[in-house]
C-alpha cells in the first residue's frame, strides 16, 4: 500500500512529460488525450484502492539516507484526510479531463492543455501527500504555476488580464507561505510537520515568533483559498479559464492548495487554539456572506458560479474554525463540525465541478455565458439541463441532495457549539444561494428558447458522461451519508483531531 | 549584524509589497514581485547562518573533506538545509519570472500599453 503513495505524484508528472514528447512525434499526437485520461483514471483507481486498504497513517520516507541507524528522509504521509482529498481531487480531475476531450476541440495545441492539466493534478496530489512544510510549499507552487498558465490558455485579452492578476496575487501568497515556513524552521529546526508540532510547545507555541509564522501562513493560504479580504482574483480568474479548468480550479485547487493546507497547518502543526479559531471563523463567516451577496447580482453564469465558490468555501472554513475552537475542550462537537466541513468540501467539489462543466457545455452550444441571452435550454439540451438542475439544487441545499445534508450538519454543529448568530447567518446565506439559483433556472433553463439557445444541440457523449457521473455523485453522496461518514469523513476528521499527537505515531526516530 | 539584517530583509519585503500594490506599470509590478521573492530568499539564507559555539571560525562551508570531520562541520558550519531550500526557491522564481514576463508581453500585444489602469476590462 505504501508503494502506491509516490505514484500519485510520479504518474501524472511523468505523463505530462510524455505528452509533450508524443505531441512532437509525427503520427503519435492523437495518443496524447488517451494518455492523459489513462493517467488520471489510474490515479482515481489508486485513490479508491488506498481508501479500501489499511485505514491507518501510512508514511513513506523518500530518500532514506539514514545516519547511524536513524531513518531520515522526506516524508510523504497518507492519513484519513489525505485519502479524502485524493478521492476528491482525482474524481473531479477524471470528470474534467473526460469532458475536455470534446470541449477542447475548438482550441489549438490541446497537448499543452493536457500537459499542464496533468502537472496541476500531480502537484495537487503532492500537496495533500506532503509530510513536510517545504514540500507542501513546492507542490502548492507547482500547481499554482500550471493554473496561471491554464487560466490564460485562450490568450484573449480578458483571459490574459485575469491570468496576470491571479499570477501576481498568487505569487505574493506563495511568498508569504514560504516566509511562514522559514520562520517556523528557524524556530524549531525542523520542516517535518509532525516534528514541528512536537517541538513547538517546547519553544513556545504562542510566542511572538510562532505567531509571526502563523500570520504569514494564514495570510498566504487564505489568499490561495480566496477567503474574503483576499478574494479579488477569484471571480476574474475562474470564469476566464476553459470550462474543465474552471471546474478544477473551483472544484479542487482552492481546496487542496488553500483550505486543506489551512486545516493541516492549524490543526496538525500549530495546534488548534482560540486565536487561530477566531481568525478562521471571521474569514469563513465574512466569505460566506460577502460571496453570496456579490453572487446574487451577477448575470454572467460562470462569474456567478465563481462568487458562489467563495461563499461555499466560507462554510467550510467557518466549520473548521469552530472545530479548532472546540478541539481542545469538547472533541464531540469538534468532530461534528469537522464532519460537516469536510462533507461540504467534498460536496462542493462535486456540485461546483458539475455546474462549471454544464456551464461550459451551455457556452459551447449556445455561444453565450450571459443568463439574459439564454432560455428554454430544457427543450434544446435536455440532459445538460437535467445535470445543471441537479447541481443547482445541490448547491442551493434542497433536501434529497448532498448540499442539504452538509449545510444542515454545519448549522446544527454551529448551534451546538454556541454560535446561534453564525448559524442564523448560515441559514440566510443558504436562502440567498437558493434565490440566486432560482434565477439561473428561470433565465437559462425555462421559458422560450431565445438568442443563441435556439440553435443549441445536446452536448457530445463524453461531456454528457462526465456531467452525468458527477450528478450521480451529488445524489448518491447525499443518500449514502452515514456510510461515507464511517468510511471517508470520520477518519479524515480523526486525522485532524489527532493534532500534534500524530507526531508520536511516527516511525522516524529522534533527530540527533 | 544580528537583528539589523532581519530588519533590512523585512524592509525589502515591504518595498516589494509596496511596488505590487501601488505601482501601475506591469513591468514595475513584476519587479515588485521579484523583490518580494529575493527578500524571502535572503531570509532563508540568513536563517541558515550559525555563529560558532566557541571562538573560532564561524560560518564555514558545510563540506566534509580531508581534515574536516563531521563533528567539525556540525559545530562550525552553516546549516546546509536552508541553502537547498533557497536553490529550489530560486528555480521556482525563475519559472515564475519567465511566465510573468511572457504574460506581460502578451498583455502589451493585446492592449498596446503597460499601464494597469487601462488594462481593466474585468471588474474584479
Amino acid at each position: 500500500m505504501t508503494a502506491l503513495i509516490p505514484l500519485f505524484v510520479v504518474v501524472p508528472l511523468g505523463a505530462a512529460f510524455v505528452v509533450v514528447i508524443l505531441a512532437h512525434v509525427r503520427g503519435l499526437k492523437a495518443l496524447t488525450p488517451l494518455l492523459a485520461v489513462a493517467a488520471v483514471a489510474f490515479n482515481f483507481v489508486a485513490a479508491l484502492v488506498m481508501l479500501g486498504g489499511d485505514p491507518g497513517r501510512l508514511s513513506l520516507l523518500v530518500g532514506e539516507w539514514g545516519l547511524n541507524g536513524t531513518p531520515l528522509g522526506i516524508e510523504m504521509v497518507c492519513d484519513g484526510l489525505t485519502r479524502l482529498m485524493l478521492v476528491t481531487i482525482n474524481l473531479i480531475a477524471l470528470a474534467s479531463i473526460a469532458f475536455a476531450r470534446s470541449y477542447m476541440r475548438r482550441f489549438t495545441s490541446v497537448w499543452m492543455f493536457e500537459a499542464l492539466f496533468l502537472l496541476m493534478t500531480g502537484a495537487m496530489n503532492g500537496v495533500v501527500l506532503a509530510g513536510d512544510l517545504f514540500n507542501m510549499y513546492v507542490f502548492i507552487e507547482v500547481a499554482a504555476i500550471a493554473s496561471y498558465a491554464l487560466v490564460g490558455f485562450g490568450c484573449e485579452t480578458e483571459e490574459l488580464e485575469a491570468a496576470f492578476k491571479y499570477l501576481v496575487l498568487g505569487t505574493v501568497g506563495s511568498a508569504l507561505i514560504l516566509l511562514g515556513v522559514t520562520v517556523l524552521y528557524s524556530l524549531t529546526g525542523h520542516l517535518n510537520m509532525a516534528r514541528v508540532a512536537e517541538r513547538l510547545p517546547v519553544v513556545g507555541a504562542t510566542g511572538p515568533a510562532a505567531l509571526l509564522a502563523a500570520v504569514f501562513l494564514l495570510a498566504g493560504l487564505a489568499l490561495k483559498a480566496a477567503m474574503v479580504p483576499f478574494h479579488a482574483w477569484l471571480p476574474d480568474a475562474h470564469p476566464s479559464a476553459p470550462a474543465p479548468i474552471s471546474a478544477m480550479l473551483s472544484g479542487v485547487l482552492i481546496k487542496a492548495a488553500g483550505v486543506y493546507a489551512l486545516a493541516r497547518i492549524v490543526f496538525n502543526v500549530l495546534g488548534p487554539n482560540p486565536q487561530f479559531a477566531m481568525i478562521l471563523i471571521a474569514l469563513g463567516a465574512l466569505s460566506m456572506v460577502v460571496g453570496v451577496f456579490l453572487a446574487v447580482g451577477q448575470w454572467d453564469f460562470k462569474r456567478l458560479l465563481a462568487y458562489h465558490s467563495i461563499s461555499q468555501m466560507g462554510y467550510v472554513v467557518l466549520a473548521l474554525g469552530v472545530a479548532a475552537e472546540w478541539a481542545p475542550t469538547d472533541r464531540a462537537i469538534a468532530a461534528l463540525c469537522l464532519f460537516g466541513g469536510l462533507f461540504h468540501l467534498f460536496n462542493h467539489a462535486a456540485f461546483k465541478g458539475l455546474l462549471f462543466l454544464s456551464s461550459g457545455s451551455i457556452e459551447q452550444q449556445a455561444g453565450t455565458r450571459q443568463l439574459k441571452d439564454m432560455g428554454g435550454l430544457t427543450r434544446t439540451m435536455p440532459l445538460t439541463s437535467f445535470c445543471c438542475r441537479i447541481g443547482a439544487l445541490s448547491i442551493a441545499g434542497v433536501p434529497p441532495f448532498n448540499g442539504f445534508f452538509s449545510k444542515l450538519i454545519i448549522i446544527i454543529a454551529l448551534v451546538l457549539a454556541g454560535h446561534p448568530v453564525l448559524a442564523g447567518l448560515a441559514v440566510l446565506v443558504a436562502l440567498m444561494t437558493l434565490l440566486s439559483f432560482v434565477k439561473v433556472q428561470r433565465y437559462a433553463l425555462e421559458g422560450e428558447p431565445a438568442g443563441g439557445a435556439k440553435a443549441a444541440r445536446e452536448a457530445p457523449a463524453p461531456m454528457l458522461a462526465a456531467m452525468l457521473a458527477l450528478a450521480a455523485v451529488c445524489v448518491v453522496s447525499g443518500l449514502a451519508m452515514v456510510l461515507l461518514r464511517d468510511q471517508l469523513f470520520g477518519p479524515a476528521s480523526d486525522a485532524l483531531l489527532a493534532g500534534a499527537k500524530g507526531a508520536k505515531q511516527l516511525v522516524v526516530g529522534a533527530m540527533p | 549584524m544580528g537583528i539589523a539584517i532581519y530588519v533590512l530583509t523585512f524592509a525589502l519585503l515591504l518595498i516589494g509589497i509596496y511596488a505590487v500594490v501601488a505601482k501601475k506599470n506591469v513591468i514595475k509590478i513584476i519587479i515588485g514581485v521579484l523583490i518580494i521573492e529575493y527578500a524571502v530568499n535572503m531570509l532563508l539564507v540568513l536563517v541558515g547562518y550559525r555563529p560558532a559555539a566557541q571562538s573560532g571560525d564561524a560560518g564555514t562551508p558545510p563540506v566534509i573533506g580531508p581534515g574536516i570531520s563531521a563533528e567539525e562541520v556540525a559545530r562550525a558550519s552553516v546549516d546546509p538545509l536552508p541553502q537547498a531550500m533557497v536553490l529550489t526557491s530560486i528555480v521556482i522564481g525563475l519559472g515564475l519570472t519567465a511566465l510573468m514576463v511572457a504574460m506581460g508581453l502578451r498583455l502589451y500585444e493585446k492592449y498596446g500599453t503597460f499601464d494597469m489602469d487601462q488594462i481593466r476590462r474585468l471588474r474584479g
